[in-house]
């Protein structure tokens, strides 16, 4: 199976080697931050948390996205998905694997990761949330593998993958309720002690992860002719539109407990984010308006029928979503949660050079992760004879 | 067998590779024991002139970090910060205000052994070495 | 003696060639020091009327950041253990613009509160932040594996992180109490290494009775007597923490 990896055009290769240039960087960089510590970062006393941490939050939810494929397929028959899940369980293996890699590059000392698991804690989200990916990691990578394989030789797929299949959906809602568990059981941090944490992330969750998925598979079909099918088109747009719409009424709730209440701890940190602070020169405010815009411009297009089903619209649709989920997790979140600070007072963090460089080597590590996996997973439905082209 | 004239040659430089560091260390020259600087002057303890080490100077050659990863642990969370040796002497289980106070030379008593062994304790990242070292 | 001694030798030589992890063990025991000072519940007292301007607090943090070879590093990645504010500031939770001129004017003590519930302790995720007898709350630094989830979860902002080797930043170092090192965070440790050797805290000390410190729980003790004759305040009381440092107005 491995051996596919390595057949492949020219085309292919310099992906990898792109990617690999790019780790490469990265690396270099991570050296510099690992010999001098985590000073050339924007982080600060008052915001402990930046950009790593935002992108290790955005990829769990990317990971946990497979369950809306997995889900369908395995409790209500929906067959169409069969032909694709292999690909949502090895984008949640690239995304589960980049988590852990967001993880150990925000640390003070990585070379102590283990201590997680000498003494553990129970009491500490942290210890679970690290357990869960983990676990998750492993159940993707048994089920995406064996299933790939059976299938490719036209076998049934045993009975103890099926169970692992049911295991895998529940566990899927429980990384990202988990990761939500990260940032709600807080006091003090009023962005994030809401009930409603663990639900918006899960529903900005189910609307990026099936995005990125669906404009990957559009890429495959063009690339190497693999139609995912307009089924599958179809009924992962309509889910996408769902969960998009859920997320955004989510933000919504926030907004009226935060504004009808009057409650400067609940409207504070909105307010940073949207409006800025007394003047205060708040980079993050442009980004989180332009997510607004993004927003409403992709869910108009992916609700109404017409446009959703027009594949001139539906990738920038989905890309719109994509980012306006990005920013609102991956930028606002953590500007917003630690805004303003235990003092009230405000500052701006700014995500530096060294910050980005890095998590651009994590994220081409995550690309290469899922290149590879998915260059095998179109090699191996070639050789069991799955058709590429679909009539319908 | 299949390919031998490729793998048995490959086995055999395997083989001798990986137990190079043996074979350089039968045919070179002995191996010396590391010398290392034994403080003489006697220091003030609980009251009392001390000469001795803590334990016997064999266990604590082989057994220092372990019994400092104790005594960590003891003062830290148990707040439990005098040890009572074998021979019943109180020691303040305190690396820098206990053992350095003796062992002053860190050049020529940690780090000598430290460095024959090819080990690198992050002990002194914190923990501050005698002033008379520089 | 002799025989014990000959086994305790025998057993040390054989544990030379132990390598797996506390399989030597020396036959010895652990105590506290007889002088430590014991409490149920240690709390402090901060009578702000006594601290108005800056210069009052400034040889008290001087004494606390010397004796702990706390690093003066300037900017927001500094790092503190004890440092003064405004009310506002310090009363974040407690808004009121039609403050007394003189609290208005005052400089407030910031520093861990030592909660009896603590956050930082419950998010730890190897343990390496939590509470000793007496209810103290203490780091390990040997453990902490910088991931900062303590400083997330403080509502106090009471912790500091390494984002550098702090050695160079620190002016004179006590060579009695060791420094921290890059990628840990630290913070005020109630002097833990000073009560346990019947010394009181360094800013106590250094407070001329300003600044008292003492058991909650003994009626008898000087925080008792102090808060039961005056108005005091503590830090966002509301978020259920519990702060042991309390704050007469």
């Amino acid at each position: 199976m491995v051996e596919k990896v390595l057949k492949g055009s020219p085309k292919y290769y310099l992906w990898l080697l792109f990617l690999l240039g790019i780790i490469g960087y990265a690396f270099v960089v991570y050296v510099f931050q690992l010999m001098y510590g985590l000073e050339q970062t924007g982080l600060t006393r008052n915001t402990s948390w930046g950009f790593y941490i935002a992108q290790f939050t955005y990829l769990v939810g990317v990971a946990a996205a497979a369950v809306m494929l997995v889900l369908p397929a395995t409790f209500h028959h929906y067959h169409p998905y069969h032909r694709v899940i292999v690909f949502a369980e090895f984008l949640a293996i690239g995304a589960v694997i980049m988590c852990m890699l967001f993880i150990v590059v925000d640390m003070g000392q990585p070379q102590r990761v283990l201590n997680v698991i000498l003494h553990p804690m129970p009491n500490s989200v942290m210890f679970w949330d690290a357990t869960v990916l983990c676990g998750y990691l492993i159940l993707n990578a048994i089920i995406g593998w064996t299933s790939l394989e059976h299938e490719s030789r036209h076998v049934e797929v045993p009975k103890w993958i099926k169970v692992l299949v049911v295991v895998s959906i529940f566990w899927a809602f429980s990384i990202h309720t988990v990761t939500g568990f990260l940032y709600a059981g807080l006091p003090g941090r009023h962005y994030w002690l809401t009930a409603i944490m663990a639900a918006r992330f899960l529903a900005s969750a189910f609307c990026a992860g099936p995005a990125l998925l669906l404009l990957g598979l559009l890429l495959v079909k063009r690339l190497s002719g693999f139609d995912p099918g307009k089924k599958v088109v179809k009924s992962l747009s309509i889910t996408i539109a769902y969960a998009m719409g859920l997320n955004m009424f989510f933000y919504c709730l926030e907004l009226f407990t935060s504004f009808y209440s009057g409650i400067p701890g609940h409207a504070d940190p909105i307010v940073f984010l949207f409006c800025g602070h007394e003047g205060l020169n708040v980079w993050v405010t442009g980004w989180m308006w332009a997510a607004v815009v993004f927003a409403f411009v992709s869910i108009f297009f992916l609700a109404i029928p017409k446009f959703r089903a027009n594949m001139k619209i539906l990738p920038w649709a989905l890309g719109m979503l994509i980012i306006a989920t990005w920013i609102d997790k991956g930028l606002g979140l953590l500007i917003g949660g630690f805004a303003p600070t235990p003092y009230e007072t405000y500052e701006v963090y700014t995500p530096t050079f060294w910050e980005i460089s890095v998590s651009l080597g994590v994220f081409a590590v995550g690309a290469l992760v899922v290149s590879i996996l998915w260059k095998i997973a179109l090699e191996m439905k070639k050789e069991g004879g799955e058709p590429f082209a679909l009539a319908d | 067998m299949y390919n031998a004239k490729f793998v048995i040659p490959g086995a055999i430089i395997f083989v001798g590779l990986f137990t190079a560091p043996f074979w350089t260390n039968v045919f070179s020259a002995k191996h010396e024991a590391v010398k290392l600087e034994l403080p003489q002057k006697p220091v003030t303890f609980f009251g009392e002139e001390r000469t001795q080490c803590i334990e016997p100077r064999e266990w604590m050659a082989a057994n220092h970090m372990e019994m400092l990863i104790e005594w960590r642990d003891k003062a830290l969370r148990e707040n439990k910060r005098i040890y009572v040796a074998t021979d019943g002497r109180k020691w303040e289980t305190s690396l820098q205000n206990t053992c350095m106070a003796c062992h002053t030379n860190k050049a020529e008593f940690c780090d000598k052994c430290h460095t024959a062994n090819s080990v690198s304790p992050y002990c002194w990242d914190c923990h501050v070495e005698p002033q008379g070292n520089k | 003696m002799k025989a014990s001694r000959r086994y305790f030798l025998k057993v040390a030589g054989l544990s030379t060639f132990a390598m797996a992890a506390g399989a030597a063990k020396a036959d010895a025991a652990y105590e506290g020091y007889s002088e430590g000072l014991k409490a149920k519940r240690w709390a402090m007292v901060i009578d702000t009327r006594r601290f108005q301007k800056p210069e009052d607090m400034l040889p008290i943090i001087e004494a606390c950041h010397k004796v702990h070879n706390v690093p003066s590093i300037k900017g927001p990645k500094e790092i503190k253990w004890i440092w003064d504010d405004t009310f506002e500031h310090a009363f974040a939770n407690d808004p009121n613009p039609m403050l007394p001129e003189d609290v208005e004017e005052r400089r407030f003590f910031l520093l861990c509160n030592h909660c009896t519930n603590p956050s930082c302790v419950r998010v730890c995720p190897p343990g390496a932040t939590y509470k000793t007898e007496g209810g103290l709350v203490a780091i390990d630094y040997h453990r902490c594996v910088g991931c900062r989830f303590c400083m997330a979860a403080c509502p106090y902002g009471s912790r500091s992180f390494n984002f550098k080797d702090p050695r160079p930043f620190v002016k004179e170092i006590n060579p009695a109490y060791p420094t921290r090192m890059r990628g840990v965070v630290e913070k005020c440790t109630f002097c833990a290494e000073r009560l346990e050797k019947g010394l009181m805290p360094a800013c106590v000390e250094a407070s001329n009775g300003a600044i008292m410190f003492g058991d909650l729980n003994d009626p008898n003790s000087i925080v008792r007597r102090v808060l039961a004759k005056n108005f005091s305040m503590r830090r966002k009381p509301d978020l259920g923490t519990d702060p042991g440092v309390y704050y007469i107005i």
